[in-house]
């Protein structure tokens, strides 16, 4: 298995293509937890597949103030369609021309097959990676590690003017 | 390894002796194939292990996917406080090819549970926080779709056809019984 991007390594700047006329720029989410969820394919043909599921958990995810952030080689129309089909309430990102070169910065791509790994990275709101795991290709890694690591994160919100007095209210 | 981080209690819909020696808890959703397919093997593998297996149901309803996941969850709960959590989880599951809110409403009727209080407790979401509950408590312990199996508290991540899950718990509850 590579070995990916570790924690405590600042997590490398992209721009990459969101929807087919929108990029989307890591550094611009500066100031907020960000999920970096690496995944070889869409169009897994289960019902629980990774991306299905975390888009059942964002409200615990958003109660952290984190933003995910889905990242295969996929390209932008194949993303709409796969969200559209699927609801998913997070952006896509296409890691598509040049091909994998994020996942390549993150040390998570697979040359032998052209995808991404399973790949996960969460990165503090300074931008460094707090956390990072890399799942066997064929397992859904699920989404306990990535709330243990959002949990850990040391607390900056009031810093930043959002007590969020919502945590507790259902 | 997974393990399951909710321990079962009262508040659990436990199928068999409560004090098995062996435990299976399925996360599952009313309207997800893959759990129907599930359905006839865990209560062929109940059978199987007779009293010395209890079976707890908790619910994983990807809603986004499947838009009467949660109804059917809540109507389950509901059927639950009647004393009838699994007639409605059978009924459910035998009827999923033609779920909807029609359907959930006859087996409602079937059971004899009032049809103007299970409406009151969808339209109020009187049994929601128990199943968002339920759904929190499986992504802490590391559920990644459905069905989600757990032997003895440790996630089961093979297959679940009938064979494969009764291995699975008789290796499960030999190692229990070394330790």
């Amino acid at each position: 298995m590579a070995s990916i991007l570790a924690a405590g390594t600042v997590a490398p700047n992209f721009t990459l293509r969101v929807t087919p006329d929108q990029n989307l720029t890591l550094s611009d989410l500066r100031g907020r937890p960000v999920i970096l969820a690496f995944y070889p394919a869409d169009w897994s043909p289960v019902c629980g597949d990774q991306m299905t599921l975390y888009n059942e958990v964002l409200a615990e995810f958003r109660k952290h103030d984190a933003e995910l952030l889905g990242i295969s080689v996929d390209g932008a129309w194949c993303h709409a369609a796969f969200a559209r089909h699927r609801h998913l309430h997070f952006p896509l990102l296409s890691d598509f021309e040049p091909k994998g070169e994020v996942a390549r910065k993150y040390r998570a791509y697979r040359g032998s097959e052209g995808v991404a790994e399973r790949a996960l990275f969460v990165l503090d709101r300074h931008g460094t990676i707090a956390w990072s795991y890399c799942s066997p290709i064929a397992v859904n890694p699920g989404a306990d590690g990535i709330l243990d690591a959002l949990e850990k994160l040391p607390d900056q919100a009031s810093s930043h003017g959002h007590l969020e007095s919502t945590d507790h209210a259902k | 390894m997974a393990t399951l981080k909710v321990p079962i209690t009262r508040n659990d819909h436990i199928r068999g002796p409560i004090n098995a020696p062996i435990t299976l808890v399925e996360y599952g959703d009313y309207e997800c194939p893959h759990c129907a397919l599930a359905y006839p093997i865990v209560n062929q593998v109940q059978s199987f292990f007779r009293e010395r297996m209890r079976f707890v149901f908790r619910h994983f309803p990807l809603t986004e996917i499947h838009p009467h996941a949660e109804i059917a969850a809540e109507s389950a709960e509901f059927a639950g406080a009647a004393g009838r959590f699994w007639d409605m989880h059978d009924a459910l599951f035998e009827n999923q090819s033609s779920l909807s809110i029609t359907t959930i409403f006859l087996i409602a009727a079937e059971l004899g549970l009032p049809e103007t209080a299970l409406r009151h407790a969808l339209e109020t979401g009187q049994y929601r926080d128990k199943v968002r509950s339920d759904f929190a408590g499986g992504v802490r312990s590391g559920v990644n779709g459905t069905p989600t199996f757990f032997i003895n508290g440790v996630r089961h991540d093979g297959p679940y056809d009938y064979a494969s899950l009764v291995a699975g718990i008789q290796m499960r509850a030999a190692a229990d019984t070394r330790t």
